[in-house]
């Protein structure tokens, strides 16, 4: 028995999130008393250093490009020569894509975009967020193994990764052109990106709550009074009030600045994961119960169209202070 | 093009949510429904097709009998007709029971393709659609942002992390789980809220084993409140004075400014 850590990479390089999840699999497996074992579709030679029994390079020329078809069925033989007692996996766009599917030709079920687990009298308790993260649920597993779980970035930290010395063995499953309905092309960017907010010191982000295009000058006045970049959620960018350029979350660029201030953003899982490594984080919103405020050092719960006007001003007074 | 809509009714974004210990779940006294955001993308992106290549537009709603006001605002929009699996208590079945839930009353309809949110903003398991393609044995593609018919089968745009894309040609029928904020949305016309009184829609009741049972293979063990990890520093009251405390902290402080 193992926990298996089904791990990623973006053409040919490690996704950080693969270490987290190696982490948490070398974690769970030293809770439950099994050994870890690792698998990535693709070049597994890093894993040779890492703290597991065994580790797995799965590889076949009709895996080179991903689909969710190719990859169901070649996990599902490794899973099935494994037989592991959980199957662990990062929570990215691309196992979102898969491992559904990959789960119930199992016969299984995915607990899916897990963001921490225990074990309690031997039970694997897995805790997952509801309603954009406004409520946890803590769930179980029911029947047989394997369990299989998909694990939120930044859930676990890399550095946790422990050293050791392991074989890689190469796995070759089974697999033949027409059991792959889907012809993916290659991956594209829309447009080159002329804001490169992830440099930025300060981030000045607008959320839905400011409603429409006609209050972005609102927040602008904010962010030049900070010397700040503006940014911006996805619902922002997809209404089209900002570009998608200034789009901050997992479906936008990743930021870390000294000092983040999040006006009118209620903080969905999918834009936290984005700015979660800001230094200082501000919230102003007028739901006090907005998860952005679980995250934040500071916030002003109030009207945002009363709340930012006052700061911007306070921030320029001080300025002119000169102190 | 024959197309089903599979959506979900959910609490209005912003309800006040309180924990309901005795059901695991939420009090859903005094709150407010409405169709799942994602699924609302999914549908406006249904009826454009249907707009492009003819066909019919088929809504499939599972849920208690509030689920009907989701159908209707649907058909209202444009859809042809609607399907309604009347079954309480959603909340306690895994994503594999409601996908079967779901593909019991889509196998009789053979669609040539099923459009459906990428995930629910209540339980956001993002998976029903994934399953339900597979037990039907359809391809499937998720976080789409487009949908093109080619020859005899569909090309979609699929989004992928940092801002890359990427297409992908399936052959029908398939399945694709549809990202938010695609398009602009339209709204029900009064023609339209008036048509859609006329409009078909079926009662199927589920047929499922549910966890009481011993069906389900993920069960919920307990919902709560977050413990709240980092006490955040809050400033009400009048603005300015907020304000003011806010910019003092950020300077003295966290040294921020």
């Amino acid at each position: 028995m193992s926990v298996l850590a089904i791990l990623e990479q973006d053409r040919g390089e490690w996704r950080r999130i693969s270490w987290e999840t190696l982490a948490a699999a070398q974690k769970m497996a030293t809770q439950m008393g099994v050994q870890p074992v690792a698998a990535v579709i693709g070049e597994a030679r890093e894993l040779a250093s890492k703290r597991l029994e065994r580790a797995y390079a799965v590889d076949h020329p009709l895996l080179r490009d991903y689909t969710a078809d190719g990859y169901a069925i070649a996990l599902r033989q490794l899973i099935e020569k494994v037989k592991p007692r959980v199957a662990l996996f990062p929570h990215t766009y691309q196992v979102r894509d898969f491992a559904p599917k990959l789960a119930t030709a199992l016969g299984r079920v995915l607990v899916s975009d897990v963001v921490s687990h225990r074990v309690e009298d031997g039970q694997l308790v897995l805790t997952r967020l509801l309603f954009q993260g406004r409520l946890n649920a803590d769930l179980g597993f029911a029947g047989a193994p394997p369990y299989l779980a998909s694990l939120q970035a930044g859930a676990h930290a890399v550095d946790q990764v422990e050293d050791g010395i392991c074989q890689v063995e190469t796995f070759t499953p089974e697999l033949s052109p027409n059991q792959i309905r889907t012809r993916p092309a290659p991956p594209f960017r829309e447009a080159q990106r002329t804001v490169d907010l992830a440099s930025a010191e300060r981030i000045v982000c607008a959320g839905r709550g400011i409603q429409g295009a006609e209050n972005i000058p609102l927040v602008q006045r904010l962010a030049e009074a900070l010397g700040a970049e503006l940014a911006a959620s996805r619902p922002v960018c997809d209404s089209g009030w900002l570009p998608a350029e200034r789009q901050v979350g997992s479906s936008g660029q990743t930021v870390a600045p000294k000092l983040y201030i999040a006006v009118g953003v209620s903080g969905a899982i999918q834009h936290l994961v984005g700015m979660k490594g800001s230094k200082t984080i501000v919230a102003i919103n007028k739901d006090a119960t907005a998860p952005i405020f679980e995250l934040a050092d500071y916030g002003i719960v109030g009207d945002l169209f009363d709340v930012v006007p006052a700061l911007a001003d306070e921030i320029r007074a001080q300025a002119q202070g000169g102190s | 093009m024959k197309i089903v809509i599979a959506l979900k009714q959910v609490p209005a974004r912003d309800s006040v949510l309180r924990v309901e210990p005795s059901t695991n779940w939420i009090s859903e006294d005094d709150l407010t429904f409405e169709i799942n955001e994602p699924d609302a993308y999914a549908l406006e992106e249904g009826l454009e097709l249907k707009a492009k290549h003819g066909g019919e537009v088929v809504v499939l709603c599972a849920g208690p009998a509030r689920a009907l006001r989701a159908i209707r605002e649907a058909l209202a929009k444009g859809a042809d007709r609607g399907i309604h699996i009347e079954h309480d208590g959603l909340e306690a079945l895994d994503p594999f029971q409601v996908a079967t839930l779901l593909a019991g009353a889509v196998r009789p309809e053979a669609p040539d393709l099923i459009l459906t949110g990428l995930q629910s903003d209540d339980l956001g398991y993002g998976q029903t659609g994934v399953i339900l393609a597979e037990l039907l044995g359809f391809p499937h593609s998720t976080i789409v942002m487009g949908v093109e018919k080619i020859g005899s089968g569909i090309r979609v745009k699929r989004e992928l992390e940092n801002g890359w894309f990427q297409h992908i040609e399936m052959p029908l029928p398939a399945l694709a789980t549809v990202q938010s904020g695609i398009k602009r949305l339209r709204y029900a016309t009064l023609m339209g809220i008036k048509q859609a009184k006329t409009k078909e829609i079926r009662c199927v009741t589920g047929g499922v084993t549910g966890p009481a049972s011993g069906g389900g293979r993920i069960q919920v063990r307990r919902v709560y409140e977050p413990e709240k990890a980092k006490h955040a520093q809050l400033f009400s009251g009048d603005p300015k004075d907020a304000a003011a405390k806010l910019v003092e902290r950020l300077r003295r402080e966290a040294r921020a400014i």
